[in-house]
């Protein structure tokens, strides 16, 4: 009876917190059906704003160049990412290894106003021009880092005699690298792949410093809306991309299950 | 491996599909083509159907980008890597552009429609015989205040501010020199004042206020007050008109010891591409039908008097945003005090900011 | 061979750091030395060493402490139990969900939640316990804190749990050890080094925090990231941002160093 009684109020706090996390959300959701305008005295239920979204063109290419800006960088970002973990990994002294790490680091912890200020300095005197390229370029140089810290340690993890076995039965170094070191840290590169998503589609000051001549992202667009109080087509938006990522993840962690179950069952048949 | 390979191949095959919808929506709507006019405004500063006219009128499409402060705005365009076409900076940044000579002369015989500027509004400090810049918008700084929830107290001068009855009631702007400038004005010294004995009293003064102020917020200051999330506020008089619009039990005064005064100019930034639209949109803007459309829906001052003669009687006859002379005549323009004095009165505010505490 | 290919992984990513890494910091040194009007000068170091700045700072680390801390208070005890659950890489997954949310918007909502007509308020009044001012308060500026770190700490407890051996624990009761002992004995000394990175993933960045010092704190929290924002966008004394800047890093440094030893200890 005790467990019982336990698992309720393990359950009980999970709840809890899912409530929180998910309060703020909700609310947005919720006025995104409000007619009266403003995210203050609920009047009506209406999907005007829905219908003010898809009319709104500029609004649109603004959601596709994040999402554009997004899946570049991190694609990007992920392969250097893991060209890095591996060159920290093979370096044997402790010393360079740290300072490489710290190094590493320094971008994860600035605060974004001094990356986004230091990258126009850099940005201007090479001469290149605000816009794409450049807030490509800035996103794929933030997220980098972050990669690098989810893949090292599945690195560390790795039995170094699972390399050594794969040379002694013959395997070049691409072969090692592709059959053996990849898919070892694949869920470390998955991580990395995600959170490099989260900080770009997140990114709103860096952005705000590196972008010009009309480009723009999702998050720069919302803070200079936001002067008049939030307008609901935003909410409306945010409603949509937010039902769309959950059934990317929800569907996505379906198939991946499915599939890992398969490579399961394929691995234990002899 | 496998699955690596076809994560990244759908991430990038899903980038490039939407990057080309991204390049047809653009083309589409007009943002490739030659004729572009690229702006650079405050945001939601300009009634959009006015765009939408200008783009029919003209053949030229309109790419508008904003900014949420005159040091955003002038970091971008002092950095050069932008082809901003029109500007619409505020009278100290105007005068600070001109000093780094980021700005473009203006060609008055393409502006016709000059002639309907109020000139007294013409030929200000920041730009002797307006040579780069030509008005858009002016107001003043002023308190808004919830009758309701003040028990019937009036302000008619700053000090009242400093009532005790108004504990953790006020919002201020979170902007040093309007700030600042309530502490100098309150004690009877220019808005511009840089004796440091004068700026220590205010600073003091200030520190004084810090039990009956709530927060200082930015541009949410107008939903806070609108919501009457707090009774009094110190803000912009477009801001207060907005508030008003959406609460009409506010009210707002300009204080009778003076406050600032400010104008917001259309510039041409030396970077533009495209001059013969600016100065066409100049032209537009100051067309006082539009101008007149164009205030009512901003809600700040229009300085084109004919456009204001256009305007309904309630707006233009409104004391509150369109002050007589005998108030304006105690106003003060901010002169631009150099970025030394300027980093002294930020210095001030951020321990002003300190003692709230 | 082997130093061929070791080399070969380095260079795009050394050329990574050199240009994203260095050139800005090198930047950042450079512009720390230069006073408002662009002489070279020690003056933004003297300036950072008067009673303004080192009250801000050692604020800033107070708040940042306390983020710190009510942040692992609420992952660990999540993480634990999600380990426990079915489906926990989904609700991982869901937990992560709500940052992709614009910030920006969900202060909006934070604002409409905390105000004075606002749910929270009301649930209070229900309560019996009448409005309080809840916005603008020390309370509502860690809450929401702590609501945007809670990812970051909640992920390498949530890992570290994952790969601890769950044979030990049931060792630790068969030898007679309480819930708690174990919790105490066994658990936490094993995910310690989960919690470590959990932490330095939260209090860092939270010295730096900016926007929410203003939308939920009202300005009564200053912190470091909130005086080189403002240093670099409203004043334009680029010297002064970026020598708090140039602090930052250091501490940032000097915590990764601290860290960094101990656990090489703990290996060796």
């Amino acid at each position: 009876m005790s467990r019982n009684r336990q698992w309720k109020w393990s359950n009980l706090y999970l709840i809890a917190v899912f409530a929180v996390l998910y309060a703020p959300i909700l609310y947005l959701v919720y006025y995104s059906f409000n007619s009266g305008g403003t995210m203050h005295g609920y009047d009506g239920f209406t999907l005007e704003w829905y219908g003010e979204v898809f009319s709104d063109t500029r609004l649109l290419i603004i959601v596709l160049n994040t999402f554009v800006v997004a899946l570049f960088s991190s694609a990007i970002s992920t392969a250097l990412g893991v060209i890095g973990a591996l060159a920290i990994h093979r370096v044997r002294r402790l010393q360079a290894k740290n300072a490489l790490l710290s190094l590493n680091n320094v971008l994860i912890v600035n605060p974004d106003v001094v990356i986004g200020a230091s990258f126009l300095i850099l940005f201007t005197m090479i001469g290149l021009k605000l816009g794409f390229g450049s807030v490509l370029i800035s996103h794929i140089a933030f997220s980098v880092p972050i990669v690098v810290l989810m893949v090292l340690p599945k690195l560390q993890e790795m039995n170094p005699a699972l390399i050594d076995a794969a040379r002694d039965l013959g395997a070049n170094s691409w072969d090692v690298l592709s059959k053996v070191v990849l898919p070892f840290i694949r869920p470390g590169i998955f991580a990395g792949f995600f959170m490099a998503l989260t900080y770009s589609l997140d990114d709103f000051a860096v952005t705000f410093f590196v972008t010009g001549n009309g480009f723009s992202t999702l998050s720069v667009e919302i803070y200079s809306r936001a002067r008049q109080g939030v307008a609901l087509s935003i909410n409306a938006l945010s409603t949509l991309l937010f039902l769309f990522t959950i059934l990317l993840v929800v569907g996505y962690y379906l198939i991946n299950r499915r599939h890992n179950g398969k490579i399961t069952e394929a691995g234990a048949r002899p | 491996m496998k699955q690596i390979v076809r994560l990244f191949a759908s991430v990038i095959i899903a980038a490039f599909a939407l990057m080309y919808l991204t390049s047809y929506l653009n083309s589409e709507q007009g943002y490739t083509g030659g004729n572009t006019l690229t702006i650079y405004n405050w945001g939601d500063y300009i009634d959009e159907e006015l765009i939408a006219k200008f783009e029919e009128e003209t053949g030229v499409k309109v790419i508008y980008q904003t900014f949420d402060s005159n040091e955003a705005m002038l970091t971008k365009i002092a950095q050069g890597g932008t082809t901003y076409d029109i500007a619409v900076p505020s009278d100290y940044a105007i005068s600070k552009m001109r000093e780094e000579d980021l700005l473009l002369p203006i060609d008055k015989s393409k502006i016709p429609n000059l002639q309907y500027i109020d000139p007294k509004f013409m030929n200000l400090s920041f730009d002797p015989d307006n040579e780069y810049s030509v008005p858009y918008f002016w107001g003043t700084v002023g308190i808004v205040f919830n009758p309701e929830l003040v028990d019937g107290k009036t302000f008619e001068s700053w000090e009242d501010l400093w009532s005790p009855d108004l504990r953790n009631d006020i919002l201020l702007v979170d902007s040093a020199r309007e700030v600042i400038g309530m502490g100098l004005n309150s004690l009877g010294y220019s808005l511009n004042d840089t004796n440091e004995d004068h700026l220590q009293e205010a600073l003091k003064k200030l520190n004084q206020l810090t039990p009956n102020v709530k927060a200082l917020v930015g541009d949410e200051i107008k939903m806070l007050l609108a919501n009457e999330e707090a009774a009094v506020g110190l803000v912009w008089s477009g801001d207060a008109a907005e508030i008003l619009d959406e609460n009409d039990k506010l009210d707002f005064v300009v204080p009778k010891e003076g406050s600032n005064v400010w104008f917001d100019n259309m510039v041409i930034p030396k970077t533009a591409n495209n001059l013969e639209a600016a100065h066409q949109f100049i032209n537009f803007m100051l067309d006082p039908e539009n101008a007149a459309q164009n205030a009512e829906y901003v809600g700040y001052a229009t300085p084109n008097s004919e456009a204001l003669k256009l305007l309904p009687e309630d707006i233009s006859g409104d004391e509150r945003f369109y002050p007589p002379s005998e108030v304006t005549d105690k106003l003060e323009v901010y002169d631009n005090l150099g970025k030394k004095m300027l980093a002294h009165y930020n210095e001030l505010f951020l321990e002003f900011k300190m003692h709230s505490k | 061979m082997k130093t061929r290919t070791r080399n070969a992984y380095l260079i795009p990513y050394v050329a990574w750091i050199v240009l994203f890494v260095v050139a800005p910091i090198v930047l950042i040194v450079y512009y720390s030395f230069q006073d408002i009007e662009g002489n070279w000068s020690l003056a933004n170091y003297k300036h950072f060493f008067t009673p303004v700045y080192l009250n801000m700072t050692l604020s800033s680390f107070w708040y940042a402490l306390l983020i710190t801390l009510f942040s692992l208070l609420v992952a660990y005890p999540t993480a634990y139990l999600l380990t426990k659950a079915k489906h926990k890489r989904l609700w991982l997954l869901l937990i992560i969900l709500p940052s992709w949310v614009n910030l920006l918007l969900k202060a909006y909502a934070f604002i409409g939640l905390f105000g004075t007509y606002g749910f929270a308020n009301g649930f209070l009044e229900a309560m019996g316990l009448g409005r309080q001012q809840i916005l603008f308060t020390d309370f509502s500026f860690v809450f929401v804190s702590v609501y945007i770190f809670i990812p970051f700490m909640l992920l390498p407890i949530f890992n570290a749990l994952e790969e601890m051996n769950p044979s030990l624990i049931q060792a630790s009761r068969d030898l007679g050890a309480s819930a708690w002992t174990t919790f105490r004995r066994v658990v936490f000394p094993l995910t310690i080094d989960g919690v470590k990175s959990g932490c330095q993933a939260v209090f860092i960045p939270s010295l730096s925090l900016f926007m929410i010092t203003r939308l939920i704190a009202g300005n009564r929290v200053i912190t470091l990231g909130t005086a080189i924002e403002q240093h670099f966008l409203v004043t334009q004394d680029w010297g002064m941002g970026a020598t708090i800047a140039v602090f930052l890093v250091l501490v940032m440094a000097v915590i990764m160093i601290v860290t960094g030893q101990r656990r090489k200890g703990a290996r060796v």
